[in-house]
């Protein structure tokens, strides 16, 4: 069992990446949830707020990392002119035409939002720090922002391994 | 409040600078929205944003949108970094700009402008 090239980064891209940021955003959450007064004590905040820092840095790298991958490496094997290229095959055929038209169409512009929004909550954790304890009001737009970068990211990472299975990167 | 929160160091912060980091999300993704859109209006547009062969108008409509997120986040953080600059009303406009990017970024609403 071996991968070619543009299998091996389209596995970078997708699942790898995506497996790094899926957790990341799990660990984050979870800790920016729990970033209370009644939850935090003394002992456990610096540790918590290290995790904290660790899972949204990551998370926001992993953003990152996905849509420049996605962009510069896959998306030109994508939609290359050739008749091989997977654009060219959902388009040849009108029952999988609409995969290229409104799926990577979309997907291929809503996944950039997804590391802005990832950065500004990273921000807001390394700038306002154990101000987030007290500060409900800041907690809960930072989970806001940061559960949109998810649904975005989701959005293009459910069309991409849709796009994929009806016409994969070969 | 009991004892052991008031152990917990809480530096002073102004919330300007968040509030300028959430605003210039919003811009960033608004940009998006209007790159994408202008993109499909106008042949022109897209070929300038064709900045990459390979990749074709998307990079150029990427980079532009990071550019412009990025310099808006430097001009608002320098206009509200002593500001008292409340979240909730930047997370507001913030979420309207952002609405306005994903509608811009949605096919079925740029495509309506296709030229030709």
């Amino acid at each position: 069992m071996s991968f070619s090239e543009r299998e091996s980064w389209t596995l970078i891209h997708g699942m790898g990446l995506g497996a790094l940021f899926l957790l990341a955003f799990a660990g984050g959450l979870a800790e920016l949830w729990a970033l209370k007064p009644d939850l935090v004590t003394t002992k456990g905040v610096a540790g918590r707020m290290r995790r904290l820092k660790i899972g949204i840095t990551a998370m926001a790298v992993a953003a990152w990392l996905t849509v420049i991958t996605g962009t510069w490496v896959v998306y030109p094997w994508y939609r290359a002119e050739d008749a091989d290229s997977a654009r060219s095959r959902l388009l040849a055929d009108p029952d999988t035409a609409d995969w290229h038209t409104f799926g990577m169409e979309w997907k291929e512009h809503i996944a950039w939002l997804s590391p802005i929004l990832a950065t500004t909550v990273a921000f807001i954790v390394f700038y306002y720090g154990t101000n987030l304890i007290r500060h409900d009001r800041v907690r809960r737009t930072a989970i806001a922002l940061f559960v949109l970068a998810f649904v975005f990211a989701a959005v293009a990472g459910l069309l991409g391994a849709l796009i994929t299975k009806a016409a994969p990167v070969e | 409040m009991n004892q052991t929160h008031a152990e917990i160091h809480y530096p002073e912060r102004p919330e300007g600078p968040i509030s300028a980091a959430i605003l210039a999300a919003g811009v960033g993704a608004l940009a998006l929205g209007l790159v994408t859109t202008l993109a499909e209006a106008s042949t022109m547009v897209k070929d300038w944003l064709r900045w990459s062969d390979v990749v074709g108008p998307l990079s150029g409509k990427v980079i532009v949108s990071v550019l412009v997120w990025l310099v808006a986040w430097i001009l608002l953080h320098l206009a509200l970094r002593r500001s008292a600059y409340e979240t909730r009303r930047a997370l507001i406009i913030a979420l309207i700009l952002i609405g306005l990017g994903v509608l811009g970024t949605f096919p079925t609403f740029f495509l309506a402008f296709a030229d030709g």
